[in-house]
């Protein structure tokens, strides 16, 4: 079990070594994460500080606390257009033709109202519970095209790492940041470092991009990453579709990297092309070769490098309560007594006692409650597909609940008939948002239910007070419904 | 934001590694507006509250640790969601500055908005301190964002780096926005250069 370490002493949030001068020209080898920031960079403080211009501002239900404090200022968004509002958070996923009002929770409609007044109140475009195109803001701006690659993009959102996977830079805020982006379109931030995670060679039968991540922040440790950002390069990431991709860098912030990013490369133009926002005609030819000059160059340097071989990852699972209490499938429950330190065997103590598990147990010998397959991490099409690939193979035992990640993954599921194979095989089909994954929208767990989650965060109580999450891929999700216990989808015979 | 330069009060120990905002604020509280009377009680609330709403013995309901107005914490405290409300909450129950040997990024950002001092001391020394302070429950920690050292409750001073700008406007308790302001020009001649460099990405279509 790979220890929580600490890539560099600890000295603030952000930081790094002095880096040259923005917008002079810069002869030095950069990386794709210099590329994009060096081009946003409006000005830098002798300290250290770059004022940013924010290209896109995505933002959700919850950005009430900016709002109230902008309204109390009598402050004004500056850039409307470059600010895209989603509800996504309290978007009821059961009886989605009643609007807000398919909430019985007065605070969740409230939320849901408050989100559609703000953003009439400040000309933003807002992608309500009524829209067509409504979803997850990790979701819908891949899929229309909104985000493109070379873009500076920020959310008040801590996925929104997600966006990086077509090669911009993104990451999330909190409210106070989210409100200076919206006043001012600009952010100041002192520069991360860069880390490089190269995955070597492709992943093996049964694996997706989830597994990977997993596996990665297995190893480097839900901390490893604070103060950089990473880029995720080499054949196994190269070998992953856009969704695979997006995967990977959405779950950046649980290694505590704001950002993580992948080079753009023909996939991703390809994904991006006749996207209704992308560009078109001309305005594509220039954007594409404007792309092509992305990724890092060949001798870049980065300031810390790790290597995965991807031959090494197996079907992973959480065990614990923090996304680095991972393991393969075929392991066993970790013996806090082998830990590598005192803390850690404290922190493996804590964990089990509310996992309810016994060191050495059998991963999948655990029994079941409750199966969600979504989220902003693994609620797009090819996550489906893969869940409905191993769903046609039995019948779920236990409550199973699919919830897409936008209405167009919905339509696009029902076209290909997921939604009946899932329906056949027991399984609930639902309506887009976030449902289960942070449990805010009504849709949650029950005390000491255990959940297979193909969600971000196995956090205490994250999916309902008292509830134990194990957060595993789309098709090892599917057969933990089939199994009514964690199961290794390689033996069902399905791949992801 | 509220100004700091000094604090000395009583500290309380918080000995959970990685310790997630979901924790600092349980979700279904992100939609308490921050004008609710009783903000404070979101602080951690899974663990200081049952079900009946009575108090658990969690170390913030115990005398004299709920007069904290200072945390010692472990490695990558604050990590995982954005949720500023994570520090409202702290806020709101009185804390004024987390001493830990390492923060989540953005809770760091987030904290330092908001008037509450984040200082980095190196993990032994943490570990001491948060020992320290379950043995002698009511022990004070002094942090002083001038000088730049934290004296914990075993009367050893250490030194720690916040970064200049964050320093100044934590001191200052200045607002970013109205800082950023004075670089309106600059912004407006910017903004006007790069779009009209990457012109395809800020067309209105769709």
């Amino acid at each position: 079990m790979a220890r929580a370490r600490r890539l560099v002493p600890e000295c603030g949030p952000i930081r790094g070594p002095s880096p040259p001068p923005s917008g002079t020209l810069v002869s030095r080898p950069r990386t794709l994460f210099d590329k994009i920031w060096d081009r946003h960079a409006i000005t830098e403080t002798a300290a250290g500080d770059t004022l940013l211009y924010v290209d896109r501002c995505y933002i959700h239900e919850g950005v009430r606390h900016a709002f109230d404090r902008m309204q109390m200022n009598g402050e004004s968004v500056r850039c409307p257009s470059q600010v895209f509002a989603f509800s996504d958070h309290y978007a009821p996923t059961h009886q989605r033709h009643l609007g807000a009002a398919a909430s019985n929770d007065p605070a969740i409609r409230g939320m849901l109202e408050l989100a559609d007044a703000n953003a009439n109140r400040y000309g933003i475009r807002h992608y309500g519970l009524d829209d067509p195109n409504q979803g997850i803001l990790h979701v819908v701006p891949p899929e229309l095209g909104i985000t493109q690659p070379g873009l500076l993009i920020v959310g008040a959102d801590s996925h929104t790492s997600t966006h990086g996977a077509l090669g911009a830079l993104a990451f999330g805020l909190g409210a106070s940041e989210t409100r200076h982006v919206m006043t001012t379109q600009t952010l100041w931030q002192r520069r991360p470092r860069n880390l490089r995670i190269t995955v070597n060679g492709q992943l093996p039968f049964g694996c997706t991009g989830k597994d990977l991540v997993l596996a990665i922040i297995a190893r480097i440790g839900a901390g490893g990453g604070v103060g950089y950002a990473i880029e995720y390069a080499g054949e196994g990431v190269r070998s992953l579709s856009m969704e695979g991709r997006m995967t990977v860098c959405n779950m950046s912030i649980e290694a505590g990297a704001r950002a993580g990013m992948m080079a753009p490369d023909d996939t991703t133009f390809d994904y991006v092309r006749g996207k209704p926002h992308a560009p078109r005609g001309d305005d594509w030819d220039a954007a594409v070769a404007f792309w092509r000059e992305l990724p890092s160059d060949p001798d870049a340097r980065f300031d810390h490098e790790v290597f995965i071989a991807a031959a090494e990852v197996a079907p992973m699972v959480t065990w614990g309560t923090s996304p680095e209490h991972a393991c393969s499938i075929d392991d066993r429950v970790p013996d806090p007594a082998a830990a590598d330190s005192a803390r850690q065997r404290a922190d493996h103590e804590v964990a089990l006692e509310y996992m309810d598990l016994k060191p050495g147990q059998r991963l999948t010998d655990v029994p079941i409650d409750r199966v969600f397959i979504g989220s902003c991490t693994n609620g797009r099409i090819e996550d489906l597909r893969a869940a409905a690939r191993v769903a046609e193979r039995g019948r779920a035992r236990i409550t199973a609940w699919v919830v897409p990640g936008s209405m167009e993954v919905k339509r696009q599921a029902e076209a290909e008939g997921l939604h009946r194979v899932f329906e056949a095989a027991g399984f609930e089909w639902r309506a887009p948002g976030c449902s289960l994954c942070t449990a805010i929208n009504g849709d949650e767990i029950a005390p000491g239910e255990r959940c297979a989650s193909t969600s971000n965060r196995n956090f205490q109580g994250r999916q309902g007070k008292g509830g134990r999450t194990h957060l595993v891929s789309p098709s090892m999700a599917a057969a933990a419904a089939i199994a009514g216990r964690l199961a290794d989808v390689r033996e069902l015979g399905g791949n992801g | 934001m509220e100004p700091f330069t000094t604090l000395r009060a009583i500290a309380a120990p918080i000995d959970i590694t990685n310790l997630d905002t979901n924790q600092l604020c349980p979700t279904r509280f992100n939609k308490i507006p921050l004008t609710d009377p009783d903000y404070q009680r979101i602080l951690f609330n899974n663990q200081r509250y049952r079900n009946d709403g009575t108090l658990t013995d969690f170390i913030l309901n115990q005398p004299p640790y709920r007069d904290a107005r200072v945390l010692v914490g472990d490695d990558n405290f604050g990590c995982g969601s954005s949720r500023e409300s994570a520090v409202y909450a702290l806020v709101a129950f009185g804390i004024r500055a987390v001493v830990a040997p390492g923060f989540g990024d953005i809770f760091f950002s987030n904290c330092t908005k908001n008037g509450l001092l984040p200082v980095v001391v190196e993990n032994d020394v943490c570990a001491r301190w948060r020992a320290a302070l379950h043995e002698a429950p009511g022990l004070e920690l002094y942090v002083d964002l001038e000088a730049l050292c934290v004296t914990g409750p075993d009367g050893e001073t250490h030194t720690f780096s916040v970064h200049p700008t964050i320093r100044e406007r934590m001191l200052a308790g200045l607002d970013d926005v109205g800082i950023t302001r004075e670089f309106d020009d600059q912004i407006a001649a910017f903004e006007q250069t790069h779009q009209a460099s990457m012109p395809w990405a800020f067309r209105s279509s769709g």
